[in-house]
Parts: C-alpha cells; sequence; structure tokens
C-alpha cells in the first residue's frame, strides 16, 4: 500500500471510526464544558490539534532516545510533565510572538493540560510500538476528530438552547443525551475500513 | 459533624459532594470504564487509592512546595502514585489490569485528584487531607460501581458477572457500548435533578458545569467571559 492510501486510512480510521469523543471518551470534560458556543468550540479545537501533535512529537523522541530500553516505568510521569510543560511554553511564545493567535487561542491552553486526549495519544501510540510517521498520523487524526466532535456538539447545543426540554433533563442531562446519539451516528463509520 | 473530622470528610464525600454526581469531575474514566459493574469498581478503587495516598503527601509538603511551581509539584507527585498503582495492579490484577488498559495512567489527569489537592489537601492537616481523599475516592467508587451495574444489568443481564434475568431477556446490547454510557449518566443526572438533589446541572455557577476546569477555581468559565465582550 502507498504511502498517501496509509496516511488517508489513518486519520480516517482515527478521526471518525474510532472518534476520541464519542467511542475511546477521552477529552469528555471539554468536550461537555467548553461546547456551548460554535466560537469556542472551535477555539478548543483548533488549539488541541496544536498540542496533541506538538505533544505526540516531542514525546515520541523523547520516549525512543531516553525512556524506551530502560525506564519504560517512568513513561507516565515524563509524559505528562512534558505535556504541562510544553503548554506553558507555547502560552508564553505565543503571547511574545504572535498575540493576535494568542488572543484567539490563548484562554484554552490552560485547559488543555486536564484533557486527557493529549496524554492518552501519547501513551498509546508508546504502547502501540508506532513509528514516528504512524504516531503522527495518529496524532493528528485523533485532534481533527476532536475538533469535528465538539463543533458538531456546539452546533447542535446552539439549536437546543432554546427548544422546550422537559425540566429534570435541562443542562447536562440533554447534553449527554445528544453525545449519545452522536455516538449512536459515528457508529456508522464502523463498516468504512475494513 | 464537626467540620474536618473523618467522618464528616467521608460523608462529604461520599454524599455531600459527590465527584461524580455533584460536581460532574473526571467523566473520562465514568464514562470508558463502566461497561460492568466489576471494571468500574476497580478503576474506582484505583483512583481512590491514588487519591488518598496523593492527598496526604502533598498535604504533608504544603508548608515545602513554593506557591509559583504547586501544579507541577502536585502533577508529579500524583503521577509517581499512579505508577505504583500501575505496576502494583500489572503485577497482581492482570484480567483487571488489561480491561482498565489505557485509563489506568490517565488516573494521572482525572480531575478530582489535581482539584482535591489545589481545593483541599494544599490548605488542610495531613488527616483531615487523607480523609478527604479516602470520602471522595468511595464516593467515585460507589458511583462507578453503580453506573457499571446500571449498564451490566441492561447490556448483558449480568451482574458483577453474575447472570440473573432469564434466557428470554434480551440484552439491550448498545447499553455496554459507547451510546449507553452517554445514556445511562444522562438519565441518573435527570433523575437526580427531579429529585432536586444537589447537582452541578441545577446549582448554578459553583461548579462550572462538567468542566473539568472548574477544579482550578481560577481557569473557571474563562471562555464564557471571553465572549461577553
Amino acid at each position: 500500500m502507498n504511502f498517501l492510501s496509509t496516511l488517508f486510512i489513518g486519520i480516517i480510521s482515527a478521526a471518525l471510526v474510532n472518534n476520541v469523543v464519542l467511542s475511546r471518551f477521552l477529552g469528555l470534560c471539554p468536550f461537555l464544558g467548553v461546547s456551548k458556543k460554535t466560537s469556542t468550540a472551535l477555539g478548543m479545537g483548533t488549539a488541541v490539534i496544536a498540542v496533541i501533535t506538538l505533544s505526540s512529537a516531542i514525546t515520541y523522541v523523547i520516549d525512543h532516545l531516553i525512556l524506551r530500553d530502560r525506564l519504560v516505568y517512568l513513561r507516565t510521569i515524563i509524559f505528562i510533565l512534558i505535556i504541562a510543560a510544553l503548554v506553558q511554553t507555547v502560552e508564553i511564545i505565543l503571547k511574545k510572538k504572535i498575540p493576535s493567535l494568542y488572543k484567539a487561542l490563548g484562554v484554552y491552553l490552560p485547559l488543555i493540560t486536564t484533557n486527557c486526549a493529549v496524554l492518552g495519544v501519547a501513551i498509546d501510540s508508546a504502547q502501540k510500538n508506532y513509528s514516528f510517521a504512524e504516531t503522527m498520523i495518529y496524532s493528528v487524526g485523533t485532534a481533527v476528530g476532536f475538533l469535528i466532535a465538539i463543533v458538531l456538539m456546539s452546533g447542535i447545543r446552539e439549536r437546543i438552547e432554546n427548544n422546550d426540554i422537559p425540566e429534570s433533563f435541562k443542562g447536562m442531562p440533554i447534553v449527554l443525551v445528544t453525545a449519545g446519539l452522536m455516538a449512536i451516528a459515528f457508529f456508522g463509520f464502523k463498516g468504512t475500513i475494513a | 459533624m464537626k467540620q474536618n473530622s473523618p467522618l464528616e470528610r467521608l460523608y462529604n464525600g461520599v454524599i455531600k459532594e459527590n465527584p461524580t454526581f455533584v460536581l460532574m469531575l473526571g467523566m473520562c474514566p465514568t464514562l470508558a470504564v463502566t461497561t460492568s459493574a466489576i471494571n468500574g469498581l476497580g478503576m474506582g478503587l484505583s483512583t481512590c487509592a491514588v487519591l488518598m495516598m496523593s492527598n496526604l503527601l502533598i498535604s504533608l509538603l504544603r508548608k515545602f512546595i513554593p506557591d509559583r511551581v504547586r501544579m507541577p509539584a502536585y502533577i508529579v507527585v500524583v503521577a509517581s502514585f499512579v505508577t505504583v498503582v500501575d505496576l502494583l495492579m500489572q503485577a497482581y490484577f492482570r484480567s483487571l489490569y488489561s480491561a482498565l488498559g489505557l485509563y489506568i495512567p490517565l488516573i494521572v489527569v482525572n480531575c478530582i485528584i489535581l482539584g482535591r489537592a489545589e481545593s483541599y489537601a494544599s490548605k488542610n492537616p495531613p488527616l483531615a487531607s487523607f480523609f478527604d481523599g479516602l470520602g471522595m475516592g468511595l464516593g467515585f467508587t460507589a458511583a462507578l460501581t453503580i453506573i457499571g451495574l446500571v449498564r451490566e444489568f441492561l447490556g448483558a443481564g449480568e451482574l458483577f458477572g453474575l447472570k440473573v434475568m432469564p434466557e428470554a431477556f434480551e440484552p439491550i446490547s448498545i447499553m455496554i457500548m459507547a451510546p449507553g454510557a452517554f445514556f445511562v449518566l444522562a438519565v441518573l443526572t435527570a433523575l437526580q435533578n427531579k429529585f432536586k438533589a444537589p447537582s452541578a446541572t441545577n446549582k448554578g455557577d459553583k461548579f462550572c458545569s462538567g468542566n473539568c476546569a472548574g477544579c482550578m477555581d481560577k481557569t473557571c468559565n474563562i471562555p464564557e467571559r471571553r465572549d461577553e465582550k
């Protein structure tokens, strides 16, 4: 199989078939918490793409240079520290160099350290012994999947805001029901890749 | 009950401020591993162990950790205990370990733990912090087990792996798949709203409605505030 089709199938599989939020339950907190408006959801999704891509590249290198052979048990500690440090660094650099981008993404950055999708992707690809190219495809695909899910969710939430919802389902319950229905819809992608 | 006494802390964690049903924190493991009651119980107990130990250690170190680097310091403490739990489970509970898989190392980013470290253990003496962690952990365990029981019962007709429904019962298998997790939690929170039990959904701003970042009071609600300008 040539490189392009591997790339395509890898991204589709990570973004749609095994959607990070709706079938693997990673990154649920921002998915439920920051999806009230499409604009904020878009900002959060973009910031997550940037952080996941960068962090899995760095964790891959560190894992292969230092941890792989002798220090596998330090993976969790080192990875979460790398991610926390990376998020801080990105925030500082953006603030100094690209203030416009910082204005758009800045507020989401501190929230990303506690997004388990970031750590989840890094640990998962290390445990599965992915090559560098595979790691990158997997992490970009996952992040795109997160963006798709959170933007769709915020669109639906803007719509149901003014609807007549039963009193006890107002707030979180109706959001969870929506997420469940979205998860069923995403089941439809299961058959697309053999 | 006396404030900060062990018993008060336990009651607070399990009932009054139950992390899952009242605070709506730590949603990822709550939904991901509750395909059966056993998995929910295992996840709850491992989180409980980490929470107790990290609360105790952070409380002991609270006068030594400089304020500006407290977050990284907490993360290191929590990650160390998660590694300990991870290795212990790998050695003694193989089947549970493979069932929970990726979600064991992800206990690090469970916001209940960092949330308690920041909002309780960093300000209170070790014994109270320890029992706060125990209470919160037991509350989390109870919630996960309940969700697991409901999903296992509807989705497989079993409770703790034992067949309880007659052969004629057709399991609603979607309940143990991903969408079922959302539906069960939705119905449980709706019931809570119905009976006016306190929860993040009907208490207004206090708990930042399901946002993990709510653990760290300062980052709470920032996105919304920015939008209003």
